[in-house]
Protein backbone atom coordinates (compact mmCIF):
# COMPACT_ATOMS: atom_id res chain seq x y z
CA UNK A 1 0.00 0.00 0.00
CA UNK A 2 1.58 3.16 -1.27
CA UNK A 3 1.32 6.48 1.00
CA UNK A 4 1.85 9.80 0.40
CA UNK A 5 3.65 12.03 2.92
CA UNK A 6 2.82 15.69 3.39
CA UNK A 7 5.88 17.20 4.36
CA UNK A 8 8.81 14.83 3.05
CA UNK A 9 6.96 14.82 -0.49
CA UNK A 10 7.70 11.17 -1.53
CA UNK A 11 4.92 8.05 -1.75
CA UNK A 12 6.19 4.86 0.02
CA UNK A 13 5.35 1.67 1.14
CA UNK A 14 2.92 2.18 4.18
CA UNK A 15 3.87 -1.71 5.70
CA UNK A 16 7.64 -0.79 5.19
CA UNK A 17 7.36 1.86 7.26
CA UNK A 18 5.37 0.02 9.73
CA UNK A 19 8.12 -2.89 10.04
CA UNK A 20 10.85 -0.33 10.23
CA UNK A 21 9.23 1.19 13.40
CA UNK A 22 8.56 -2.43 14.62
CA UNK A 23 12.29 -3.49 14.57
CA UNK A 24 13.44 -0.52 16.09
CA UNK A 25 10.78 -0.37 18.79
CA UNK A 26 12.19 -3.96 19.41
CA UNK A 27 15.66 -2.84 19.99
CA UNK A 28 14.33 0.12 22.05
CA UNK A 29 12.45 -2.16 24.49
CA UNK A 30 15.61 -4.60 24.84
CA UNK A 31 18.95 -2.24 24.97
CA UNK A 32 17.22 1.01 25.96
CA UNK A 33 18.80 2.67 22.88
CA UNK A 34 16.40 4.89 21.43
CA UNK A 35 17.28 3.46 18.05
CA UNK A 36 17.98 6.60 15.98
CA UNK A 37 21.65 5.69 14.79
CA UNK A 38 19.40 2.59 13.02
CA UNK A 39 16.47 4.41 11.83
CA UNK A 40 17.84 7.37 10.29
CA UNK A 41 20.17 5.39 7.76
CA UNK A 42 17.28 2.78 6.86
CA UNK A 43 14.89 6.15 6.37
CA UNK A 44 17.53 7.28 3.88
CA UNK A 45 17.20 4.11 2.03
CA UNK A 46 13.67 4.27 1.97
CA UNK A 47 13.91 7.43 0.04
CA UNK A 48 12.97 10.10 2.59
CA UNK A 49 15.24 12.71 2.45
CA UNK A 50 17.67 13.11 4.96
CA UNK A 51 16.13 16.72 6.50
CA UNK A 52 12.81 15.14 7.48
CA UNK A 53 14.66 11.09 8.43
CA UNK A 54 16.55 13.16 10.94
CA UNK A 55 13.61 15.35 12.78
CA UNK A 56 11.26 12.49 12.55
CA UNK A 57 13.30 9.60 13.65
CA UNK A 58 13.50 12.22 16.58
CA UNK A 59 9.46 12.23 16.86
CA UNK A 60 9.67 8.47 16.45
CA UNK A 61 11.83 7.48 19.72
CA UNK A 62 9.96 9.84 21.93
CA UNK A 63 6.98 7.42 21.36
CA UNK A 64 8.65 4.40 21.34
CA UNK A 65 10.70 5.47 24.30
CA UNK A 66 7.64 5.99 26.15
CA UNK A 67 6.32 3.14 25.51
CA UNK A 68 9.11 1.19 26.67
CA UNK A 69 9.77 3.42 30.00
CA UNK A 70 6.22 2.64 30.71
CA UNK A 71 6.99 -1.18 31.21
CA UNK A 72 10.74 -0.20 33.03
CA UNK A 73 8.53 2.30 35.75
CA UNK A 74 6.16 -0.94 36.11
CA UNK A 75 9.22 -3.38 37.06
CA UNK A 76 10.71 -0.30 38.91
CA UNK A 77 14.06 -0.56 36.81
CA UNK A 78 14.25 3.52 36.44
CA UNK A 79 16.58 5.45 38.54
CA UNK A 80 14.63 8.55 38.46
CA UNK A 81 17.08 10.97 40.07
CA UNK A 82 19.86 9.80 38.17
CA UNK A 83 18.16 10.31 34.98
CA UNK A 84 17.03 13.53 36.27
CA UNK A 85 20.79 14.44 36.73
CA UNK A 86 22.00 13.14 33.14
CA UNK A 87 19.23 14.98 32.00
CA UNK A 88 20.15 18.54 33.18
CA UNK A 89 23.46 17.73 31.75
CA UNK A 90 22.22 16.17 28.94
CA UNK A 91 20.11 19.82 28.19
CA UNK A 92 23.13 21.42 28.46
CA UNK A 93 25.16 19.64 26.11
CA UNK A 94 22.51 19.64 23.53
CA UNK A 95 22.09 23.61 23.48
CA UNK A 96 26.36 23.16 23.13
CA UNK A 97 25.95 20.92 20.37
CA UNK A 98 23.91 22.81 18.30
CA UNK A 99 26.27 25.21 18.16
CA UNK A 100 29.08 23.14 17.29
CA UNK A 101 26.75 21.97 14.51
CA UNK A 102 26.02 25.01 13.51
CA UNK A 103 29.98 26.09 12.60
CA UNK A 104 30.08 22.94 10.97
CA UNK A 105 27.59 24.10 8.79
CA UNK A 106 28.55 26.88 7.66
CA UNK A 107 31.98 25.20 6.86
CA UNK A 108 31.03 22.94 4.58
CA UNK A 109 31.35 19.00 5.24
CA UNK A 110 28.82 18.22 7.60
CA UNK A 111 27.61 15.52 6.00
CA UNK A 112 30.81 14.18 6.31
CA UNK A 113 31.68 15.04 9.92
CA UNK A 114 28.16 12.98 11.40
CA UNK A 115 29.32 9.87 9.01
CA UNK A 116 32.45 9.69 10.73
CA UNK A 117 31.70 11.32 14.35
CA UNK A 118 29.13 7.48 13.55
CA UNK A 119 32.02 5.72 12.66
CA UNK A 120 34.51 6.41 15.71
CA UNK A 121 31.80 6.51 18.37
CA UNK A 122 29.93 2.85 17.19
CA UNK A 123 33.17 1.58 16.38
CA UNK A 124 34.55 2.24 19.51
CA UNK A 125 31.71 1.16 21.94
CA UNK A 126 30.83 -1.01 19.79
CA UNK A 127 34.59 -2.76 20.04
CA UNK A 128 34.74 -1.92 24.12
CA UNK A 129 31.33 -3.69 24.68
CA UNK A 130 32.06 -6.83 22.93
CA UNK A 131 35.35 -7.67 24.43
CA UNK A 132 33.39 -7.07 28.26
CA UNK A 133 30.75 -8.27 28.15
CA UNK A 134 32.58 -11.59 26.11
CA UNK A 135 34.87 -11.12 29.81
CA UNK A 136 32.08 -10.87 31.45
CA UNK A 137 30.63 -14.19 30.30
CA UNK A 138 33.50 -16.39 30.68
CA UNK A 139 33.96 -15.03 33.84
CA UNK A 140 30.17 -15.56 34.88
CA UNK A 141 30.95 -19.33 33.78
CA UNK A 142 34.03 -20.00 35.45
CA UNK A 143 32.59 -18.28 39.23
CA UNK A 144 29.40 -20.04 38.27
CA UNK A 145 27.54 -17.13 38.21
CA UNK A 146 28.61 -14.79 41.26
CA UNK A 147 28.07 -11.27 40.47
CA UNK A 148 31.45 -9.42 40.41
CA UNK A 149 32.27 -6.72 43.36
CA UNK A 150 32.72 -3.35 41.46
CA UNK A 151 35.91 -1.58 42.16
CA UNK A 152 36.33 1.75 43.83
CA UNK A 153 38.02 4.15 41.50
CA UNK A 154 38.59 7.87 41.22
CA UNK A 155 34.68 8.25 40.04
CA UNK A 156 34.13 7.85 44.06
CA UNK A 157 36.73 10.61 45.52
CA UNK A 158 34.70 13.02 43.82
CA UNK A 159 32.75 15.72 46.09
CA UNK A 160 28.51 16.71 45.86
CA UNK A 161 27.82 13.22 46.80
CA UNK A 162 24.20 11.75 46.12
CA UNK A 163 22.49 8.43 46.87
CA UNK A 164 20.41 6.97 44.26
CA UNK A 165 18.66 4.37 45.86
CA UNK A 166 17.69 2.24 42.71
CA UNK A 167 21.01 1.76 41.33
CA UNK A 168 22.35 0.71 44.85
CA UNK A 169 24.77 3.59 44.54
CA UNK A 170 26.56 6.55 46.60
CA UNK A 171 28.77 8.75 44.12
CA UNK A 172 29.11 12.61 43.40
CA UNK A 173 26.89 13.84 40.56
CA UNK A 174 29.73 15.47 38.65
CA UNK A 175 30.18 12.45 36.94
CA UNK A 176 26.74 11.71 35.14
CA UNK A 177 26.43 15.46 34.60
CA UNK A 178 29.65 15.36 32.59
CA UNK A 179 28.05 11.56 31.26
CA UNK A 180 24.78 13.78 29.98
CA UNK A 181 26.85 16.40 28.55
CA UNK A 182 28.89 14.30 26.62
CA UNK A 183 25.69 12.28 25.11
CA UNK A 184 23.87 15.92 24.81
CA UNK A 185 26.54 17.60 22.31
CA UNK A 186 26.74 14.26 20.28
CA UNK A 187 23.08 13.44 20.40
CA UNK A 188 23.01 17.54 18.97
CA UNK A 189 25.36 16.44 15.84
CA UNK A 190 24.50 13.05 15.14
CA UNK A 191 20.77 13.95 15.52
CA UNK A 192 20.58 10.96 17.81
CA UNK A 193 18.96 10.04 21.05
CA UNK A 194 22.56 8.84 22.06
CA UNK A 195 21.15 5.90 23.67
CA UNK A 196 24.39 3.82 22.43
CA UNK A 197 26.50 5.70 24.18
CA UNK A 198 24.90 6.63 27.44
CA UNK A 199 23.92 2.82 28.04
CA UNK A 200 28.05 1.88 27.87
CA UNK A 201 28.93 5.12 29.94
CA UNK A 202 26.77 4.60 32.71
CA UNK A 203 27.76 0.87 33.12
CA UNK A 204 31.43 1.10 32.40
CA UNK A 205 32.14 4.55 33.77
CA UNK A 206 29.33 5.32 36.60
CA UNK A 207 28.87 1.49 37.38
CA UNK A 208 25.13 1.27 36.91
CA UNK A 209 23.96 -1.67 36.83
CA UNK A 210 22.46 -3.01 33.83
CA UNK A 211 18.90 -3.32 34.38
CA UNK A 212 18.25 -0.06 35.54
CA UNK A 213 20.83 1.62 33.07
CA UNK A 214 17.99 0.51 30.34
CA UNK A 215 15.18 2.05 31.89
CA UNK A 216 17.18 5.42 33.34
CA UNK A 217 17.97 6.09 29.54
CA UNK A 218 15.02 6.01 28.59
CA UNK A 219 13.42 8.61 30.57
CA UNK A 220 16.38 10.62 29.54
CA UNK A 221 15.96 10.33 25.64
CA UNK A 222 12.51 10.97 25.93
CA UNK A 223 13.31 14.20 26.89
CA UNK A 224 16.36 15.18 24.35
CA UNK A 225 14.27 13.91 21.71
CA UNK A 226 11.32 15.93 22.56
CA UNK A 227 13.50 18.86 22.70
CA UNK A 228 14.75 17.87 18.95
CA UNK A 229 11.39 16.84 17.67
CA UNK A 230 10.11 20.65 18.82
CA UNK A 231 13.36 22.10 17.39
CA UNK A 232 13.17 20.55 13.62
CA UNK A 233 9.48 21.37 14.10
CA UNK A 234 9.82 25.14 14.53
CA UNK A 235 13.19 26.02 12.70
CA UNK A 236 12.96 23.61 9.12
CA UNK A 237 9.52 22.46 9.02
CA UNK A 238 10.62 18.91 8.46
CA UNK A 239 9.03 16.65 11.25
CA UNK A 240 6.82 14.62 9.20
CA UNK A 241 3.67 13.61 11.30
CA UNK A 242 2.20 10.77 9.14
CA UNK A 243 5.45 9.30 8.81
CA UNK A 244 5.78 9.66 12.23
CA UNK A 245 2.41 8.15 12.80
CA UNK A 246 3.34 4.90 10.80
CA UNK A 247 6.79 4.55 12.62
CA UNK A 248 5.47 4.85 15.93
CA UNK A 249 2.54 2.34 15.52
CA UNK A 250 5.32 -0.25 14.18
CA UNK A 251 7.45 1.19 16.89
CA UNK A 252 5.14 0.58 20.38
CA UNK A 253 4.28 -2.69 19.51
CA UNK A 254 7.98 -3.17 18.78
CA UNK A 255 9.29 -1.73 22.01
CA UNK A 256 6.80 -4.15 23.92
CA UNK A 257 7.94 -7.31 22.87
CA UNK A 258 11.55 -5.85 22.75
CA UNK A 259 11.18 -5.35 26.45
CA UNK A 260 9.79 -8.89 26.85
CA UNK A 261 12.48 -10.15 25.05
CA UNK A 262 14.98 -8.12 27.15
CA UNK A 263 13.69 -9.57 30.29
CA UNK A 264 14.45 -12.95 29.41
CA UNK A 265 17.62 -12.78 28.68
CA UNK A 266 21.26 -12.56 30.43
CA UNK A 267 22.48 -9.03 30.81
CA UNK A 268 25.80 -10.73 29.30
CA UNK A 269 23.97 -11.73 26.35
CA UNK A 270 22.48 -8.57 25.99
CA UNK A 271 24.86 -6.93 26.05
CA UNK A 272 26.55 -8.83 23.40
CA UNK A 273 23.73 -8.24 20.80
CA UNK A 274 24.05 -4.71 21.34
CA UNK A 275 27.61 -4.44 20.33
CA UNK A 276 27.39 -6.73 17.12
CA UNK A 277 24.28 -4.61 16.02
CA UNK A 278 26.49 -1.69 16.67
CA UNK A 279 29.50 -2.88 14.62
CA UNK A 280 27.29 -3.63 12.09
CA UNK A 281 25.79 -0.32 11.69
CA UNK A 282 29.54 1.08 12.05
CA UNK A 283 30.57 -1.14 9.25
CA UNK A 284 28.18 -0.63 6.84
CA UNK A 285 28.97 3.48 7.60
CA UNK A 286 32.73 2.54 6.95
CA UNK A 287 32.32 0.82 3.70
CA UNK A 288 30.20 3.55 2.25
CA UNK A 289 33.12 6.08 3.33
CA UNK A 290 36.03 3.33 1.62
CA UNK A 291 34.17 1.83 -1.06
CA UNK A 292 33.95 4.16 -4.41
CA UNK A 293 30.50 5.44 -4.96
CA UNK A 294 28.15 4.15 -8.01
CA UNK A 295 27.15 7.69 -8.37
CA UNK A 296 29.66 10.46 -7.33
CA UNK A 297 27.31 13.32 -7.64
CA UNK A 298 24.18 14.50 -5.03
CA UNK A 299 21.50 16.71 -5.17
CA UNK A 300 20.27 18.92 -2.64
CA UNK A 301 17.37 21.52 -2.48
CA UNK A 302 18.41 24.54 -1.31
CA UNK A 303 16.00 26.61 0.78
CA UNK A 304 14.32 23.52 2.72
CA UNK A 305 11.46 21.67 1.06
CA UNK A 306 8.82 23.42 -2.21
CA UNK B 1 -2.53 51.06 -56.11
CA UNK B 2 -0.33 51.61 -53.16
CA UNK B 3 -3.62 50.89 -51.13
CA UNK B 4 -4.45 48.06 -53.15
CA UNK B 5 -0.51 46.30 -52.00
CA UNK B 6 -0.83 47.36 -48.89
CA UNK B 7 -4.18 45.36 -48.15
CA UNK B 8 -2.40 42.32 -50.00
CA UNK B 9 -0.07 42.38 -47.62
CA UNK B 10 -2.08 42.63 -43.94
CA UNK B 11 -4.09 39.55 -45.82
CA UNK B 12 -0.88 37.98 -46.79
CA UNK B 13 0.17 38.38 -43.13
CA UNK B 14 -2.70 37.95 -41.32
CA UNK B 15 -3.24 34.50 -42.96
CA UNK B 16 0.24 32.83 -42.63
CA UNK B 17 0.46 33.87 -38.96
CA UNK B 18 -3.37 32.09 -37.78
CA UNK B 19 -3.22 29.82 -40.43
CA UNK B 20 -2.50 26.41 -38.34
CA UNK B 21 -3.65 26.79 -34.61
CA UNK B 22 -3.64 24.23 -31.93
CA UNK B 23 -6.89 23.93 -30.27
CA UNK B 24 -5.79 21.41 -26.97
CA UNK B 25 -7.83 19.36 -24.13
CA UNK B 26 -6.49 17.87 -20.88
CA UNK B 27 -7.75 15.00 -19.18
CA UNK B 28 -7.23 17.01 -15.83
CA UNK B 29 -5.87 20.07 -15.03
CA UNK B 30 -5.75 19.16 -11.82
CA UNK B 31 -3.93 16.71 -10.25
CA UNK B 32 -4.92 16.51 -6.36
CA UNK B 33 -2.13 14.56 -4.07
CA UNK B 34 -4.33 12.72 -1.23
CA UNK B 35 -2.88 10.12 1.24
CA UNK B 36 -3.05 7.53 -1.08
CA UNK B 37 -1.82 9.13 -4.22
CA UNK B 38 0.41 6.79 -6.43
CA UNK B 39 1.33 8.78 -9.09
CA UNK B 40 -0.80 10.34 -11.75
CA UNK B 41 -1.69 9.85 -15.80
CA UNK B 42 -2.16 12.88 -17.72
CA UNK B 43 -3.96 12.30 -21.19
CA UNK B 44 -2.35 15.47 -23.63
CA UNK B 45 -4.80 16.15 -26.27
CA UNK B 46 -5.27 18.11 -29.30
CA UNK B 47 -5.99 19.62 -33.20
CA UNK B 48 -4.57 21.84 -35.57
CA UNK B 49 -7.44 24.20 -36.29
CA UNK B 50 -6.91 25.60 -39.95
CA UNK B 51 -8.47 28.60 -41.56
CA UNK B 52 -6.90 27.96 -44.77
CA UNK B 53 -7.24 24.76 -46.37
CA UNK B 54 -3.72 22.17 -46.04
CA UNK B 55 -1.50 23.32 -48.90
CA UNK B 56 0.98 21.27 -49.76
CA UNK B 57 3.34 22.17 -47.46
CA UNK B 58 6.36 20.28 -45.55
CA UNK B 59 4.98 17.85 -42.56
CA UNK B 60 3.99 19.20 -39.20
CA UNK B 61 5.68 18.28 -35.81
CA UNK B 62 4.19 18.75 -32.13
CA UNK B 63 6.47 19.30 -29.31
CA UNK B 64 4.70 19.20 -25.77
CA UNK B 65 6.60 19.99 -22.36
CA UNK B 66 5.18 19.84 -18.72
CA UNK B 67 7.84 21.54 -16.53
CA UNK B 68 7.06 21.17 -12.02
CA UNK B 69 7.88 24.18 -10.33
CA UNK B 70 11.75 25.47 -10.52
CA UNK B 71 13.91 25.51 -7.41
CA UNK B 72 17.97 25.97 -7.13
CA UNK B 73 19.50 22.72 -6.48
CA UNK B 74 23.31 21.89 -5.35
CA UNK B 75 24.91 19.31 -7.11
CA UNK B 76 28.13 18.18 -5.11
CA UNK B 77 30.79 15.72 -6.73
CA UNK B 78 32.73 13.43 -4.74
CA UNK B 79 36.43 12.45 -4.62
CA UNK B 80 38.50 9.96 -3.08
CA UNK B 81 40.65 12.02 -0.11
CA UNK B 82 42.72 10.08 2.23
CA UNK B 83 41.40 6.89 1.35
CA UNK B 84 37.83 7.94 1.90
CA UNK B 85 35.33 9.75 -0.27
CA UNK B 86 34.46 12.93 0.42
CA UNK B 87 32.20 15.50 -1.17
CA UNK B 88 35.01 18.26 -2.71
CA UNK B 89 33.46 20.68 -4.98
CA UNK B 90 29.59 21.49 -5.80
CA UNK B 91 27.65 23.37 -8.15
CA UNK B 92 24.79 25.44 -7.51
CA UNK B 93 22.15 25.18 -10.29
CA UNK B 94 19.91 28.36 -10.27
CA UNK B 95 16.83 26.68 -11.57
CA UNK B 96 16.15 22.99 -11.83
CA UNK B 97 12.70 22.30 -12.67
CA UNK B 98 11.62 19.99 -10.56
CA UNK B 99 10.34 17.64 -13.10
CA UNK B 100 10.34 18.00 -16.50
CA UNK B 101 9.05 15.51 -19.42
CA UNK B 102 9.54 16.50 -23.23
CA UNK B 103 7.50 14.46 -25.60
CA UNK B 104 7.70 14.79 -29.68
CA UNK B 105 5.53 13.22 -32.75
CA UNK B 106 9.06 12.33 -34.37
CA UNK B 107 12.61 12.88 -33.17
CA UNK B 108 13.62 16.27 -31.72
CA UNK B 109 16.23 17.11 -34.00
CA UNK B 110 13.75 16.64 -36.80
CA UNK B 111 10.64 18.76 -35.04
CA UNK B 112 12.95 21.48 -33.41
CA UNK B 113 15.71 23.29 -34.80
CA UNK B 114 18.49 24.23 -32.89
CA UNK B 115 17.28 27.78 -32.86
CA UNK B 116 13.69 27.13 -31.98
CA UNK B 117 15.34 25.37 -29.03
CA UNK B 118 17.48 27.61 -27.47
CA UNK B 119 14.86 30.60 -27.88
CA UNK B 120 11.93 28.40 -26.22
CA UNK B 121 14.27 26.32 -23.71
CA UNK B 122 12.51 22.79 -24.82
CA UNK B 123 15.26 20.04 -24.58
CA UNK B 124 16.49 19.22 -20.94
CA UNK B 125 19.96 20.54 -21.03
CA UNK B 126 18.09 24.04 -22.04
CA UNK B 127 15.27 24.18 -19.46
CA UNK B 128 18.04 24.05 -16.86
CA UNK B 129 19.56 26.75 -16.19
CA UNK B 130 23.11 27.85 -14.24
CA UNK B 131 25.03 31.17 -14.50
CA UNK B 132 28.06 32.09 -12.41
CA UNK B 133 29.46 28.62 -10.89
CA UNK B 134 32.95 28.79 -10.79
CA UNK B 135 34.16 25.27 -11.54
CA UNK B 136 35.02 24.85 -15.19
CA UNK B 137 33.08 21.63 -16.00
CA UNK B 138 30.27 22.89 -15.28
CA UNK B 139 28.52 19.95 -17.98
CA UNK B 140 29.19 17.04 -15.80
CA UNK B 141 27.39 18.82 -13.01
CA UNK B 142 24.37 18.91 -15.27
CA UNK B 143 24.23 16.38 -16.45
CA UNK B 144 24.80 14.19 -13.45
CA UNK B 145 21.62 16.32 -12.30
CA UNK B 146 19.31 14.99 -15.20
CA UNK B 147 20.83 11.12 -14.76
CA UNK B 148 19.51 11.45 -11.45
CA UNK B 149 16.51 12.74 -11.66
CA UNK B 150 15.92 10.78 -14.72
CA UNK B 151 16.74 7.64 -12.47
CA UNK B 152 14.05 9.14 -9.92
CA UNK B 153 11.50 8.80 -13.08
CA UNK B 154 11.23 12.98 -12.38
CA UNK B 155 13.18 13.79 -15.98
CA UNK B 156 12.03 11.85 -19.40
CA UNK B 157 12.41 12.63 -22.85
CA UNK B 158 9.59 10.97 -25.12
CA UNK B 159 10.71 11.28 -28.31
CA UNK B 160 7.62 10.06 -31.03
CA UNK B 161 5.69 9.58 -28.31
CA UNK B 162 3.22 12.00 -29.96
CA UNK B 163 0.51 10.55 -32.04
CA UNK B 164 -0.25 12.91 -34.70
CA UNK B 165 -2.77 11.71 -36.93
CA UNK B 166 -3.51 13.27 -40.39
CA UNK B 167 -1.62 16.04 -39.43
CA UNK B 168 -4.62 17.17 -37.44
CA UNK B 169 -5.31 15.08 -33.93
CA UNK B 170 -2.24 14.80 -31.62
CA UNK B 171 -2.71 12.77 -28.48
CA UNK B 172 0.12 11.66 -25.59
CA UNK B 173 0.33 10.38 -22.04
CA UNK B 174 2.39 11.87 -19.65
CA UNK B 175 2.69 10.04 -16.93
CA UNK B 176 3.45 12.00 -13.51
CA UNK B 177 5.36 10.01 -10.89
CA UNK B 178 4.36 9.24 -7.02
CA UNK B 179 7.21 11.43 -5.87
CA UNK B 180 5.88 14.90 -6.95
CA UNK B 181 6.31 17.99 -5.39
CA UNK B 182 3.06 20.88 -5.40
CA UNK B 183 2.91 23.50 -7.35
CA UNK B 184 1.71 24.82 -10.97
CA UNK B 185 3.42 22.32 -13.64
CA UNK B 186 3.48 24.42 -16.65
CA UNK B 187 2.62 22.68 -19.85
CA UNK B 188 3.46 23.77 -23.65
CA UNK B 189 2.54 22.93 -26.52
CA UNK B 190 4.37 23.40 -29.94
CA UNK B 191 3.46 22.76 -33.77
CA UNK B 192 6.13 23.48 -35.97
CA UNK B 193 7.40 22.99 -39.46
CA UNK B 194 10.62 22.33 -40.34
CA UNK B 195 12.10 23.32 -37.18
CA UNK B 196 10.54 26.64 -36.71
CA UNK B 197 7.71 27.13 -34.39
CA UNK B 198 4.35 27.63 -35.87
CA UNK B 199 2.27 27.94 -33.55
CA UNK B 200 2.38 27.60 -29.29
CA UNK B 201 -0.10 26.47 -26.51
CA UNK B 202 0.38 27.60 -22.69
CA UNK B 203 -2.09 26.34 -19.99
CA UNK B 204 -0.65 24.88 -16.26
CA UNK B 205 -1.37 22.00 -14.71
CA UNK B 206 -2.55 22.57 -11.11
CA UNK B 207 -0.34 20.12 -8.50
CA UNK B 208 -1.82 20.97 -5.13
CA UNK B 209 -2.59 18.47 -1.98
CA UNK B 210 -5.58 17.79 -0.80
CA UNK B 211 -7.61 16.86 2.32
CA UNK B 212 -5.59 16.02 5.42
CA UNK B 213 -2.20 16.70 3.27
CA UNK B 214 -3.12 19.58 2.76
CA UNK B 215 -4.00 20.57 6.38
CA UNK B 216 -1.20 19.20 8.20
CA UNK B 217 1.64 20.90 5.56
CA UNK B 218 -0.42 24.12 6.24
CA UNK B 219 -0.46 23.43 9.50
CA UNK B 220 3.46 22.94 10.02
CA UNK B 221 4.08 25.91 8.14
CA UNK B 222 1.76 28.32 9.52
CA UNK B 223 1.58 26.94 13.40
CA UNK B 224 5.00 24.78 13.53
CA UNK B 225 5.05 25.18 17.50
CA UNK B 226 1.68 23.59 17.65
CA UNK B 227 2.55 21.02 15.10
CA UNK B 228 5.49 20.20 16.88
CA UNK B 229 3.47 20.03 20.48
CA UNK B 230 0.66 17.64 18.42
CA UNK B 231 3.59 15.06 17.24
CA UNK B 232 5.07 15.08 20.87
CA UNK B 233 1.53 14.68 21.78
CA UNK B 234 0.74 11.72 19.64
CA UNK B 235 4.14 10.27 20.26
CA UNK B 236 3.39 9.96 24.15
CA UNK B 237 -0.49 8.75 23.43
CA UNK B 238 0.75 5.94 20.86
CA UNK B 239 3.81 5.19 23.37
CA UNK B 240 1.31 5.00 26.46
CA UNK B 241 -1.54 3.26 24.62
CA UNK B 242 0.49 0.15 23.42
CA UNK B 243 2.02 -0.06 27.09
CA UNK B 244 -1.69 -0.08 28.30
CA UNK B 245 -3.16 -2.15 25.83
CA UNK B 246 -0.31 -4.72 26.48
CA UNK B 247 -0.44 -4.93 29.84
CA UNK B 248 -4.52 -5.36 29.58
CA UNK B 249 -3.78 -8.03 27.22
CA UNK B 250 -1.04 -9.93 29.54
CA UNK B 251 -3.48 -9.73 32.17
Amino acid sequence: MQLYLPIAEVSVNAFLLLGLGGLVGMLSGMFGVGGGFLITPLLFMAGIPPAVAVATSANQIVASSFSALLSHLRRRTVDIPMGVVLLIGGLIGSALGVVVFNILKAQGQVDLLVKLCYVVFLGTVGGLMLVESLRALQRSRRSGGAPVRRKHNWVHNLPFKMKFRVSGLYISVIPPLLVGLLVGVLAAIMGVGGGFIMVPAMIYLLGVPTKVVIGTSLFQIIFVTAFTTMLHATTNYTVDMVLALLLIIGGVIGAQVGARVGTMMKAEQLRILLAVLVLAVCGQLAFDLLLRPTELYSLERVGGAV
Amino acid sequence: MTRWLLLWVFVALGSSAVAEEIVMGLSQDEVAITASFDGSDILIFGAVKRTVASAPLPPLGVVITISGPRTPVIVRHKERRFGIWVNTSSVEVDAAPSFYAVASSAPLSEVLSETENLRHSVTLNRAIRSIGADVDNTADYTEALIRIRSNDDLYKVAEGAIDFDEETLFRTSISLPANLVEGNYATRIFLTREGAIVDRYDTVIAVQKVGVERWLFNLSREQPAIYGGLSLLLAIAAGWAASAGFAAFRR
